[in-house]
């Protein structure tokens, strides 16, 4: 039984040296991908990040980078089919989500 | 980014005037027989993007300048759930304009973001509403929010609260949410509600399909064409966890395969037939079931494009050699 996703491919990254240990990303992350220690943030497992993009944009001093974005399919073959970055921005056919 | 938010923050300065600011509207915690249905239909996808409530500051119960402030968004499921969760509490609920859209996808597009969140503060004169600093977001917000960003351009402050509406009388009662209530979830109940808006999107392709399959003569395939509808938008999200891999595609597929050969039990065929079904629809549920990932809440961009890279030809070349085997069969 698994409900983990595929290992290897996120893009986070923290920057252990511009940490303050806030702990906010910690508040954020839906996946409990970080734990502050020693007033500093670590990442325990970043196999679960799904790369939503929260810890990046609420941290305080951009410590963390990551490329934000959706994990569908559909808006990566809308994406693709529209020559823009994947998105789930749909127009106007009038289902969104 | 950052150039971005300077440029934001000199055209967003809370010392701009409001704009219209109206009364506070009120809202009941009561959840109606009304409400019920709206929410069945939106889940089937009858009308789903008109399912709004409109934005601006409401009024639940009998709130004063003390009383905390909650946001979410204008999907009625989501104001919904908010308001019924706050039942028997006094409190100010602040509606953003996210286009009918729940919170965290709208956060994801960024329409739950720092700039709706600070234009609705403002429009809503929400600093003489009350006498603290506060905002209290819903935790999936947070994509689309820069708590910091919000404080400079606001004086409010963000406060994260549970991933999960019903979590808050426990957050307000502990003043603080535990880690299981900052962890979102993904079981039985939270991936079958997601199952008929899969169901019907997809549907809308391969019901004809399967209709004009049978009207041809070919009734063994729209059988099959409809179990693969099955396989990728129902047994998908229902055995999620069971079926084989971390990839959805793969699982898909899994699901897929599955109810092509339990229909082969009822249907008298060749074992190249067999193949080349198995081939071709498995194909199909996965595709359909690739599109889950959407649905779910742990699949990551890059493992979607990943597996997308892999899974797309995968899919064409099934079945590509499953229609030539059947043809081969047919014909030679």
């Amino acid at each position: 039984m698994s409900m983990e996703y595929l290992r290897g491919v996120s893009t986070l990254k923290l920057d252990v040296e511009k940490c303050i240990g806030c702990g906010m990303c910690v508040n954020v992350c839906p996946h409990a991908v970080f734990v502050v220690e020693n007033r500093k943030a670590a990442i325990t497992d970043v196999d679960r990040c799904m790369e939503c993009g929260a810890c990046a944009g609420n941290c305080p001093v951009d410590a963390i980078l990551v490329k934000k974005g959706v994990g569908c399919a559909q808006a990566v073959r809308t994406g693709f089919l529209r020559g823009t970055e994947p998105n789930c921005d749909c127009g106007d056919d009038g289902n969104c989500c | 980014m950052a150039q971005n938010a300077n440029v934001l923050k000199v055209s967003l300065s809370p010392k701009l005037n409001p704009v219209g600011q109206a009364a506070p509207g009120t809202a009941s915690a009561g959840y109606s027989r009304a409400d019920r249905l709206g929410a069945w239909k939106a889940r089937w996808g009858i009308n789903r993007m008109a399912y709004r409530v409109n934005p601006g500051l409401y009024a639940l119960g009998a709130p004063s300048a003390a009383s905390p402030v909650f946001a979410t968004a204008n999907y009625k499921l989501s104001f919904d759930a908010l308001r019924v969760s706050l039942k028997g509490v006094d409190a100010w609920l602040l509606v953003l304009d996210t286009r009918g859209i729940n919170v965290w996808c709208a956060a994801g597009k960024g329409t739950f973001g720092t700039l709706e969140l600070a234009r609705i503060i403002a429009e809503t004169g929400l600093e003489k509403v009350v006498s603290h600093r506060t905002v209290i977001l819903p935790q999936l917000g947070a994509p689309g929010v820069s708590a910091h960003r919000v404080k400079a351009y606001t004086g409010f402050f963000v406060v994260y609260g549970p991933v999960r509406a019903e979590d808050l009388p426990e957050y307000l009662r502990l003043g603080r949410a535990t880690p299981e209530m900052r962890r979102v979830r993904f079981n039985f109940t939270d991936r079958m509600i997601l199952a008929p808006i899969q169901l019907v999107h997809f549907g809308r392709y391969l019901v004809p399909a399967a209709a004009l399959l049978f009207l041809l003569g070919y009734r063994a395939d729209a059988a099959y064409t409809l179990g693969a509808l099955l396989a990728g938008g129902a047994l998908v999200p229902a055995l999620l966890p069971w079926l084989p891999g971390r990839s959805f595609a793969v699982k898909s597929a899994a699901a897929g395969l599955l109810v092509t050969a339990l229909l082969a039990l009822a249907h008298d065929q060749t074992p190249a037939q067999f193949a080349a079904r198995a081939l071709i629809y498995s194909a199909i549920a996965s595709f359909v079931g690739l599109d889950f990932t959407g649905a779910s809440t742990y699949t990551s961009l890059s493992g979607v494009k990943k597996e997308m890279r892999l899974a797309m030809p995968a899919h064409a070349l099934a079945v590509a050699a499953g229609l030539v085997i059947l043809a081969a069969g047919r014909f030679l």
